[in-house]
């Protein structure tokens, strides 16, 4: 075994389009709901993308109003979902804050603020643009207004890798843990930029679904007829904590995160690899980390965000990593119900990954009509599919624009 | 606007801003010490008081106006 102390999941909280807590999220995407609606504001009409999965829920009493109006969207959903993950973990008063950590994430960050302080700017001038404006806009608020939020002291990091970030916050959490810097972290991702420049802007580089008539199945990983993601906003939050710690305090454990990897692709600043190969070193990566075998997998919860060309890629590098064993694998893509929450994915869906080894049910892939025969896979549709094993490895994927790659490995406890 | 008037304005500005309850502000309670204002909030409070009263706050002022009395004195006398 590994000489450094193991690290499991006591607490976990989401924000998503298809509820603002755990267990409505989880029964959303069990039962194959999509949590995509059309824009019909104003501001969307002349987008050729005009679908999201907006969160539509009232979040104004969950938050401190005072405090609520000095965080950007994006914030409030994390310090949302960060509260709801300590709350489940019971453990603020369980550990010392020179012990608690924060590795938080967002792929953009405030835009939302920006483009708001943007207007205040031009039409009426600097001395009436928010003073709160910085703190707002900044990366790390998220991680910081968490920090604030739960008093954490052993140290708060905001990892950006677009959409592997909250995938690579799980890793500096567990690595926060494993180095002796704190007991107990929590990490996670979020994302709100449903607003007129990122929808825009991702138009721009066609990366978007145009299938504007029908917003439930425009997100189709696997689809032969996809054609780009569908954006979507949201956060996910994880305790993470020692074992021993957890052990100690008679926490609820969830599941294990026995590993991770990391690589780079040095190919395009947008477009995957097509070989796959630095996504397949990710993931061979985490499986080593876990100290694990590559037919220990039982299951991946996929990147797969419905672009033509990102699921071909991602299906290429399972097959690189895996070899035959590929097809021992139930691989399962949730955007297909929630869209993509860029820098919120990696902990949302890992969340789902930690939740389907739980209750030994991998959920739907959604929205597939006709299998592109190039994606060499199983991939569970139709039905969500049970778990039969009692020994469970299962891997996230998460890639971002950049050519990040971060796959975390979750055994069941 | 009178005095009166002014501070109960006041008072909607600083629940909205900072989180202050309304029978907490009085003429003679301090913006930091009493109702725990902090500096970044007064900048939100002054700019709210401005777009309300129609008048201008100098940053060089801001520093005269310890208590709330000391803001409403000031926006009544410059509006």
């Amino acid at each position: 075994m590994s000489a450094h102390p193991r690290v499991v999941v006591t607490g976990l909280g989401l924000v998503t389009p298809l509820g603002i807590d755990v267990a409505s999220t989880w029964q959303a995407v069990l039962a194959g709901r999509s949590g995509v609606c059309a824009l019909h504001e104003n501001w969307a009409s002349d987008i050729n993308s005009r679908i999201a999965g907006a969160i539509d829920a009232d979040l104004s009493n969950v938050l401190d109003k005072v405090a609520a109006r000095r965080m950007d969207r994006s914030t409030q959903f994390a310090v949302i979902a960060a509260k709801q993950a300590v709350a489940d973990a019971k453990v603020l008063t369980e550990v010392d804050p020179i012990r608690l950590g924060v590795a938080f994430g967002t792929g953009i960050g405030g835009l939302s603020t920006v483009m708001q302080q943007m207007e205040i700017l031009a039409e009426r001038g600097p001395d009436r643009v928010n003073p709160l404006t910085v703190p707002m806009i900044m990366p790390n608020a998220a991680a910081a207004l968490i920090e604030l939020e739960i008093g954490a002291q052993a140290g708060a990091h905001a990892p950006v890798s677009a959409c592997a970030t909250s995938a690579e916050a799980i890793a500096w959490g567990t690595q926060m843990i494993r180095d002796g810097r704190a007991d107990v972290v929590v990490v996670g991702g979020t994302e709100a930029v449903i607003n007129r420049l990122a929808m825009a802007a991702f138009a721009a580089m066609r990366a978007m679904s145009t299938r504007n008539d029908d917003p439930a199945t425009a997100s189709r990983p696997y689809d032969l007829g996809r054609d780009g993601f569908v954006m979507s906003e949201g956060a996910g939050a994880l305790v993470l904590e020692r074992l021993d710690h957890a052990v100690a305090r008679n926490a609820n454990i969830y599941a294990e995160i026995a590993g991770f990897g990391m690589t780079s692709d040095a190919h395009h600043i947008a477009a995957p690899d097509p070989e796959g190969a630095g996504a397949a070193r990710a993931m061979i990566a985490a499986v080593t980390d876990a100290d694990a075998s590559m037919t220990d997998v039982l299951h991946l919860n996929a990147h797969a965000t419905s672009t033509p060309l990102g699921d071909i890629a991602e299906a290429a590098a399972v097959r690189r990593a895996f070899g035959a064993h590929t097809d021992q694998i139930a691989v399962t893509a949730p955007k297909s119900s929630i869209g993509h929450t860029l820098g919120g994915a990696g902990a949302i869906e890992s969340i789902l990954t930690i939740l389907s080894i739980v209750n030994k049910q991998i959920p739907r892939t959604i929205n597939i009509t006709d299998f592109d025969p190039k994606v060499e896979l199983d991939v569970v549709r139709d039905s969500h599919r049970a778990i039969t094993k009692s020994e469970i490895l299962a891997l996230n994927n998460s890639f971002g624009f950049g050519g990040h790659n971060v796959c975390v490995a979750i055994r069941n406890y | 606007m009178n005095a009166d008037e002014v501070m109960r304005e006041m008072a909607v500005i600083l629940d909205e801003v900072a989180g202050v309850a309304a029978d907490q502000v009085a003429m003679d309670k301090s913006f930091t010490d009493d109702l725990e204002v902090d500096s970044l909030s007064m900048v939100e409070v002054v700019m709210a008081a401005e777009d309300k009263f129609g008048v201008k706050i100098p940053d060089e002022e801001v520093k005269n106006l310890r208590t709330v009395g000391d803001a409403v004195n000031f926006i009544v006398k410059s509006a």
